[in-house]
Parts: structure tokens; sequence; C-alpha cells
């Protein structure tokens, strides 16, 4: 939106300029008024709702590279870990340890498949609490050793189905969330596609959290919103331009600590450089707050989510 | 999302008919009988004839569950700001400032402290006639102060949640609500003061996949819908075909999510036989 009136005003500025300077007084005033309202755009966030929808297409792009692309590009000797210990291995999370820069991390994130029949097994990303459980369990396991936590999240949300609402899926995810609140190590998170509702918030209670330059992260998804706001999910391009899912705005929003640059054009172009941007911050932020105590550190992570929502 | 709250049959023009399809609120859904406004409140909002609990609205489940007089509300001043300018067929705005003058409540939760039979707590009470229960930054923020408030004064915490998740309205920040709400309960936690969690009907989405979930003890009001994913969407994206009590109390009691489902009659001493144990500790 405010890309077209910057349009409208460069245009009328250009137009003015142009004009003889005969009726001079009147024209410089309007001069200085178009020049300033063009400052304040630009000042503006200025994602329009195209650029937003665009971030939406790319976080959900076919190629774009997902969880186990960014293991096998980050971590060495990576051990992945499966079962919750309780019903099942959910195979939409992964989960597991490696040596990341030289040192082992614990790694849990979504995995979507590329191919029909991997689609099909990862059930698209969407997690059941089996999954979870299954990466609370490697939290637990990273705190008792004092490996550093790494979560990737990739999810259009937690899966909607009946057997998940009879295992639990909502107490999994809040329980989730409260295990990343009280870990003791050092915890980093990234969207890196889709951070799809509360299954994707069920692994970003993290002490620093970022999101890739076209991912989205979203309370529910433009076409869930668009189906109940607009009784049309085909209004999905609207949802997404009001809610705003897009890192511009959740940085605005003080939702999260930092954007990685993806390749030009997205990160599907050159997974090798997503993963290197990726990877570079995943390293800093660590050191970062390795720096604090691991209390202090705790302490300073609840601060931050304590902190959130706007009220009035 | 805004439900019509609180027409009493008195207030209502006689010649007009009740929309085909849409009942009376003071009708009963499972059995049809219908009260009088009066009749409902000294029935607790639980039909005479079938058992089915009316939905309750905040207040008035504060007035009947709290010692009288006990009450203080807090936080009373706190509103959902309107982050994002949200705009869909109208203002984020002016829905809220609708539901305000609806249901003369700040936001869709009230907290304060109380005492139920002489026992000291706080009360975290959800509102569904507002916007759906659904939770914003107010929410959460609400909630939140009453886990500090619970914690300071080492009270226990009973919330009775009711909603239809996190406010679409507020986009992310709403989202961000469950988290909050989540480490605001693990500060009550180290405090040593626990959770009680009352589940209404309907209480779904965010809030149970947050707060709601949490509890050191839940119980749930008898038929209360409790699931992450509503049945309509459930069967909606699965195509599954789902049990008649896809949800309910009793399905949850009966899969373990739950410690009882309590009549409304029977919650206030069950909740201050839990306070007087957690004292005695």
């Amino acid at each position: 939106m405010a890309r077209d009136d910057e349009l409208r005003i460069r245009s009328r500025l250009g137009k003015l300029g142009n004009l003889p300077l005969l009726r001079g007084v009147a024209v410089t005033g309007e001069l200085q008024r178009l020049q300033r309202q063009l400052r304040k755009l630009e000042q503006e966030p200025t994602s329009s709702s195209d650029e937003i929808w665009h971030s939406v297409q790319l976080a959900r792009h076919q190629q774009r590279p997902y969880t186990l692309d960014y293991v096998e590009r980050l971590l060495d000797d990576w051990v992945e870990l499966h079962g919750d210990r309780a019903r099942a291995d959910d195979p939409a999370v992964v989960a597991g340890i490696g040596r990341f820069h030289g040192r082992t991390v614990a790694l849990i994130g979504h995995q979507k498949g590329r191919d029909v029949a991997e689609r099909v097994h990862r059930n698209f990303g969407m997690a059941h609490p089996e999954g979870y459980r299954k990466a609370m369990r490697v939290m637990e396991l990273a705190d008792r050793f004092g490996f550093p936590l790494i979560t990737l999240i990739d999810t259009p949300g937690a899966y909607p189905g009946l057997a998940a609402e009879q295992h639990g899926q909502g107490g999994m995810i809040a329980r989730c969330q409260a295990t990343m609140a009280r870990l003791r190590v050092p915890t980093a998170a990234c969207v890196i596609g889709e951070g799809g509702s509360g299954g994707a918030v069920a692994f970003a209670v993290a002490d620093r959290v970022f999101m890739l330059e076209h991912a989205i992260y979203s309370v529910i998804s433009p076409e869930g919103c668009a189906q109940i706001l607009w009784r049309d999910g085909a209004e999905a391009h609207k949802a997404a331009a009001a809610m705003k899912p897009d890192a511009g705005h959740c940085l605005d929003l003080g939702v999260i600590d930092g954007i990685v640059a993806e390749p030009a054009g997205g990160a599907q172009v050159n997974w090798d450089e997503a993963a290197f941007s990726l990877g570079e911050t995943l390293r800093r932020a660590v050191a970062e707050v390795e720096s604090l105590g691991p209390d202090e550190r705790r302490a300073a992570r609840r601060a931050k989510f304590r902190a959130m929502g706007a009220t009035a | 999302m805004a439900e019509r709250i609180d027409v009493s049959i008195e207030t209502r023009g006689a010649a007009e008919p009740a929309p085909a399809g849409k009942r009376h609120p003071n009708t009963c859904p499972a059995c049809g009988s219908h009260y009088r406004e009066d009749e409902l409140r000294a029935a607790i909002w639980v039909c005479r004839q079938c058992g089915h609990h009316f939905a309750m609205r905040a207040r008035d489940r504060i007035a009947w569950l709290a010692d009288p007089g006990s009450f203080a509300e807090q936080a009373e001043d706190v509103r959902s700001a309107d982050p994002l300018g949200f705009f869909d067929s109208r203002a984020y705005t002016d829905r809220i400032a609708e539901a305000e003058m609806a249901t003369g409540l700040g936001d869709a939760i009230v907290v304060g402290s109380a005492a139920i039979d002489e026992s000291p707590c706080e009360l975290a009470v959800m509102d569904f006639a507002f916007i759906g229960g659904s939770m914003g930054g107010a929410v959460g923020e609400k909630f939140a102060r009453a886990c500090d408030a619970a914690a300071e004064h080492r009270v226990p915490l009973i919330s009775i949640p009711s909603s239809g998740g996190a406010r679409m309205q507020e986009g992310i920040l709403a989202l961000m609500q469950m988290p909050k709400t989540v480490v605001a309960i693990e500060e009550l936690h180290a405090a040593g003061s626990p959770l009680f969690t009352v589940i209404t009907h309907p209480t779904t989405g965010g809030v149970v996949a947050s707060f709601a979930m949490l509890g050191d003890i839940t119980v749930a009001e008898p038929g209360a819908l409790m699931s992450f994913a509503g049945p309509r969407v459930v069967s909606g994206i699965t195509k599954e075909h789902l049990p008649e009590d896809f949800g309910r109390a009793e399905s949850n009691f009966r899969l373990g999510h739950i410690d009882a489902v309590l009549p409304r009659a029977e919650l206030r001493p069950y909740l201050a036989r839990l306070l007087r144990l957690f004292r005695g500790a």
C-alpha cells in the first residue's frame, strides 16, 4: 500500500518540478509538502501487500531447503534420534545431535517432504503430539548435557486430526513451550519457511528467534483467516496483507530478533548460500547468549516473551 | 464472531418471531426448555430439566464463585491495542468498541484476588461473549498479571478459560500471547503457587495450546468442548468421521486429559477443598 502512495507522490512531484516557475510560491509549498510525505513514507515499513504475498509463496516454495537440507550443510556427525518413548516416531519432526562449529548441539525442526510420497510420509510438516513429545525429549537431553539447542520451524500448523486431538495436541504444544521456557542451555530458533500458528510457536520459545527473509510467521494461515473473516478462502491475499506475516513486520513488532538474508530470488535458488547465512546467524546468536549465566539467560528469555503484545 | 447474549424474553418485542435455526439464549439447546433470566440465575445457569450447562458470563461466575465481597478486580484498565491497524469488513477497533458496549467488559478476561470458603486465591475468568473469548494482548497481559499477583501473594491461581483461540486481528502478536502466558505460569510455579484450571464450553485453539492445558489440576464442566482444532476444522480438513462426543469433557476425561468432569454445583466445594489442601502443604 505504501508503495502505491509513494508512486503517486513521486509522479506528482515530477509534474510539479517541471512547471514553469511563474506561480512559484504556491508550488514551492506544495513541493515541500509532498517531499515531506515521501520522506515519511520511506521511513515506514514498505512491504506492500504484493511483497507480503510474494513471501507467502516463497515460504511455501517446493524447492525451498527444508530442515534436513540445512542439517546436511551445517552439522557434522549428525545422529538423528527417533521416537517419543510413549507411542510413535513422528516423521513430521526431526530431532538429533551433531557438531556445529566444533561443538555438540541438539537440533529440532519440522520436516516437509520433497516428492509426493515423502510429502505424505512427512505429513506436510504437520506434527502430531508424538512429534512434540519427541522434541521435548531431545530438549531435555540437550539441557541435561549442556548442548545448545537449535530449532528450525517450517510447518503449516500442527495436524488437526482426530487422533492428534485424542492424544492431546493442544497440551503437548503448551508443554513444549513450557519445556523451552525452562531450559538452561542457549537456544536459538529460526523460521525457515512457514511458521504456522501453535505448531510453530511450540519450537520458538528461544533466547534468539530469527526468520529467513522470505519466511512467514502467523497466528493462522492466510487461507484460514480469509475463510473466517471474509468467508472465502480465496481472499488469502487480502488476509495476508492484513495480518502482515512477513519477516519485516515481525521484526518491527518485536516478535523476532533478526532477519537472515536469503540469496537473491529466495533460498530455493541457492541452498548452500542460504545455509551459510543461516549458520552464521545461529553461530553468532549462540555465542552471544552464551556469555550469560544459565539462570540469567533463562530469566532474560522469559522476560522477553513476557513483554510481548500490544496493550493500550 | 461476537455473539449476542443476555436478551431476556421480557425485553424482546413479543411480535418478533425467532429467526429459523437461531435459538433464544435462554432456551436450552439440549432439550428446548425455556427459562426466565431469574430462573437461570437461581439455577446457576444449569438446565433443570436435562442438566445442560449454559455459558456463564465472567462477572456472574465470579459473583457466584467468590465469597461475597471478597473479589478485588485487578488490571481492569488494560485494553487491547490495534498493532496492525487491522481491517477486514470493519475496523478491529470498531469490533473492540462494540464488544465493550455489548458486554460491559474491557476484554475477554476478568482477573483479581478473591477468597473461596475463606481460602485466598487469584481468579482469571474468561468471557466468551467478548469477541469469542479470543486471546489478544489484553487477555495475555491480564492473565500474566494474575500469575504475578498469585505468585506475589503465594496463593493458587484459578483459571477458568472459555475461548475460540488467538485473536486473528492482532496477528502474530496474538500468537505470542501463548508463550507469554506459558512463561508467566513458569514463574508462578517457581514461586510455589499452583494453577487450577476449570475448562468451560468452548475452549479451543491457542488457549488450549497454552495456559488452559498447563494446570496442575484440571477439571471441566459437563459437555464442555476442549480441543486444539474445533470439530468443524477437523472434519473439514481431514474428512474424518468424528465421534459425537469429540473434544467434549467426558471424552477428554476418558482419554486422560483432565482430572474430573464436575457439574457446576460441585465446583465450588471442589475448589475450596483444593485450596485447603494446597494451603496445608
